[in-house]
């Protein structure tokens, strides 16, 4: 009897979104998708717009991480408008960006994909979230996690008007200097971030690696894909959030391309399907193959895993010896264990509050100049940052009073959605025999796509996680015959 | 247990800055954890919509929703969560005004797809395939929400009884807002639950603003610089802050950038941006039409700045069907 498996809602795209699994006569699974049902239509709805509201505009395509929003179209106005913001604008930006990048990473770990390890990954629902974690680690530092979040969204707001939206970013700088006690208490604090950052990283270690059972879930088949990567690295090939080129591996390790953003177009491209709203991204060459692994696909992979795959090293010592412990443990680069993420997540975390030191002490940041005015018409830009959950682009082109003639805005957790496709239909494929469904089969399809960080829903960093799934199985004749429920949550 | 209130937090067309905004309370929402029976919160909690169909209906104490509605789901949604609430606040600036989401007014569905799937210069579509409500793949048929042509405000969909402005709404206001509906200390319905009093009122730049605006030239922050200290409108910059509701703690402002409106209009005003093109009209220097107009040239985007969050609910609405706006 064939039968048809809806988990309905999977994730958070705007609280929306599904899976359907079809099973053939013997059970078996024929096709497995996830759909995604909701669509905004910036690209369309800015059209017309002044260029400079851009990132004022398009951060609010996602309200867990408007810093990468905002960032990446002040990064497109830059380029738009020929003008190359004063050296202060760039370290206070950047600075701004890796307080955010440190405060995204640790809180989720804390509050979303950590609960499965800290807490445990058969611990009873109601214990797998943040409130387990403090109950786990205790109360002091769970005030820790509560404390690094507070301080760095109180410095967010401070330098760039709000931590849900900043406004500061122009083309050619930002609104707003520092002022000279912001900078006293951000050096004062700069330390502690670093701190938790290592505390966390010794969590990580003494929890999860030191578990054998852990050790093996992440490096489990089951849970890898061989793909390319994609991520920005520096001048010296190091991982770098702000700014840099775009590096593209093979899953072999191979170096494929390494390109200006302003190239994006010459290498990757978006293919449309029927049945979701989100669009697939892939390598122009070797071009769309459909939802395949292995080193004839097209499809890349984004996301802390995926750049620190494509760099040489991170750009902070501290974060250094991590990288260098994590690809030793881990058999050596590039690794296509998903669930490692988890760890690579963690060092970016480190490396973002490094960066804030070493930022908050350089006397630049000082500096009252941090804006340069274009002088030249603006024609077309494109800007990329690192998201939290991988690389971001915005591009941009106007007519010759700044007004917008063209967008195109390619999202971290796009680029990652064929393979996220990809990891549902293997999940299903792996533990769905004979027609035979029960709560195993939700926590293997959990297990698939949690491990991805979906943001579709751009609400994923919040308290404290949980996330159902609902299966029914209906027959042939869509008559329903199980309904099988549990809980889950969210994580990386 | 039994006795606390029930409380559900819901999301439609929205970007998730409305539940970063509630998490944002920090240690009070480990109070509000206390006082109430959180039932219903996608981003955070179990979530069952059966759980909630099972409900009798009004049994939910508050449901705050965010977002504004463009997918024939979240329409569904709404109605479910209406029939079983006491009180339903339009949470944030999507749900109160439309928001930036509503800026799609501009457009009909039909030119939100063609850029999004065909013309976008990343797109490899050549057999022009769209997302539709129904489609089969592999012979299995699979099914997507409808997407509508116009974006709409909660209480375009459903009966509001309060709002909480802003994008996102700061989180005192939210604090405050919970502690009157926790302790009954409501206003009237329909209010919006920040002081009504224009955005200029609490502005740090206030004592600059003079007593009569003369407006010589429209200035844009790309191509301009701002004076950090001086009111906005007195150096020619568009801020929307005269004909906005305060309350936000002028949050822009301090990242010294001008106000762009998402606190919507103050109680007597129904029309944001009309209320503003009026106020500004009368500040304009030129007296002459020819030289009115070589200056309202000068501001780009009319409908994208005025309007920015309240498209849906003014008295524009959307563009014309059919026409490109």
């Amino acid at each position: 009897m064939t039968q048809r498996i809806t988990i309905d809602p999977i994730t958070r795209l705007e609280g929306h979104g599904k899976i359907e699994i079809f099973l053939d006569d013997q059970g078996e699974v024929a096709n497995a998708y996830m759909q995604i049902p909701e669509l905004r239509g910036f690209e369309r709805f800015c059209l017309g717009r002044a260029a400079e509201e851009m990132p004022r505009i398009t951060q609010r395509i996602c309200g867990v991480c408007p810093t990468a929003h905002h960032m990446a179209s002040a990064r497109a106005l830059d380029a738009l408008y020929h003008v190359d913001p004063p050296p202060a604008a760039h370290k206070i930006r950047e600075l701004f960006y890796n307080l955010f990048t440190f405060e995204d990473h640790t809180l989720h770990f804390y509050f979303l994909g950590g609960p499965d390890f800290i807490v445990g990954p058969n611990a009873p629902a109601a214990e797998r979230n943040v409130v387990g974690v403090i109950g786990k680690v205790g109360l002091e530092i769970g005030g820790k996690v509560i404390e690094a979040r507070k301080q760095a969204r109180h410095f967010m707001a401070e330098m760039a008007g709000k931590a849900i939206h900043p406004v500061f970013g122009l083309p050619g700088g930002i609104s707003k200097p520092m002022k000279s006690d912001l900078v006293d208490a951000l050096r004062k604090a700069a330390p502690g971030l670093v701190d938790f950052a290592q505390f966390s990283l010794q969590a990580f270690a003494d929890i999860v690696l030191k578990n054998q059972a852990y050790v093996d879930t992440i490096l489990a088949d089951h849970y890898a894909h061989r793909t390319n990567y994609m991520g920005t690295v520096d001048p010296d090939g190091k991982v770098n959030f702000y700014r840099g080129q775009l590096r593209v591996i093979d899953p072999s390790g191979k170096r494929l391309y390494q390109f200006e953003p302003r190239e994006y177009l010459t290498y990757i491209a978006e293919h449309v399907e029927p049945w979701s709203y989100i669009k697939f991204p892939f390598l122009k060459t070797p071009g769309w193959k459909g939802f395949v692994d292995g080193p004839d696909s097209g499809l890349y992979r984004v996301a802390p895993l995926a750049r620190l795959n494509v760099a040489d090293g991170m750009a902070t010592p501290r974060a250094q010896e991590h990288y260098e412990q994590m690809f030793a443990t881990l058999g050596g680069k590039p690794v296509h264990s998903t669930l490692a993420t988890h760890w690579a997540r963690l060092i970016e975390a480190l490396q973002a509050a490094e960066t804030v030191e070493r930022l908050a002490n350089d006397p630049e940041i000082l500096s009252p100049v941090v804006r340069r005015l274009p002088e030249q018409p603006p024609t077309e830009g494109v800007g990329v940052v690192e998201a939290p959950r991988g690389t971001l682009i915005h591009h941009y082109a106007t007519d010759a009073k700044g007004i917008l003639t063209m967008v195109n805005l390619m999202v971290a957790t796009v680029h990652n959605a064929a393979p996220i496709q990809m990891s549902i239909d293997k999940a299903a494929r792996g533990v769905i025999h004979a027609g035979k469904v029960n709560d195993g089969l939700l926590n293997q399809v959990e297990m698939a796509f949690r491990a991805y960080d979906p943001c579709f829903g751009c609400a994923t960093h919040s308290l404290p996680g949980e996330m159902p799934l609902r299966a029914t199985i209906r027959d042939a004749r869509g008559l329903i015959v199980k309904v099988v429920e549990r809980n889950s949550r969210l994580m990386v | 247990m039994a006795d606390k209130p029930k409380v559900a937090f819901y999301w439609c067309a929205s970007c998730g800055g409305c539940e970063e905004a509630v998490v944002d309370l920090e240690e009070n929402i480990l109070k509000v954890v206390d006082a109430v029976d959180i039932i219903l919160w996608p981003c955070a909690m179990d979530f069952k919509k059966q759980d909630i169909e099972a409900m009798d209906d009004g049994s939910i104490a508050v449901a705050f929703i965010n977002g504004a509605v463009r997918m024939s789901e979240q329409e569904e949604w709404v109605h479910l969560l209406r029939r079983k609430s006491q009180m339903v606040v339009a949470f944030g600036a999507c749900a109160h005004l439309g928001g930036i989401p509503g800026l799609a007014n501009l457009n009909t569905k039909q030119e939100v797809f063609d850029t999004c799937y065909h013309d976008v210069p990343s797109m490899d579509n050549k057999g022009a395939t769209v997302p539709g409500m129904e489609s089969t793949v592999d012979g299995h048929s699979l099914h997507l929400p409808r997407f509508w042509d116009t974006v709409k405000s909660l209480d375009q969909v459903t009966d509001v009884d309060y709002y909480l402005p802003g994008c996102a709404p700061p989180a005192d206001l939210i604090w405050s807002a919970i502690n009157a509906i926790l302790t009954g200390q409501l206003p009237p319905k329909g209010a919006v639950l920040s002081p009504n009093k224009a955005c200029c009122d609490d502005c740090p730049r206030k004592d600059s603003k003079p007593d009569k605006l003369e407006i010589t030239e429209i200035k844009r922050p790309a191509t301009h610089l701002a004076d950090p200290e001086l009111c906005f409108m007195a150096q020619g910059f568009i801020c929307m802050g005269p004909a906005t509701r305060g309350g936000c703690g002028n949050r822009c402002i301090e990242g010294y950038m001008p106000c762009r409106g998402c606190f919507g209009p103050m109680d007597d005003v129904f029309d944001q941006g009309a209320k503003f093109l009026s106020a500004f009209a009368s500040i304009l220097t030129p007296r002459d039409e020819a030289a009115i107009d070589a200056l309202l040239d000068q501001i780009p985007d009319p409908t994208g700045t005025f309007y920015r969050f309240s498209l849906p609910t003014s008295l524009l609405r959307r563009g014309k069907m059919g026409t490109p706006v």
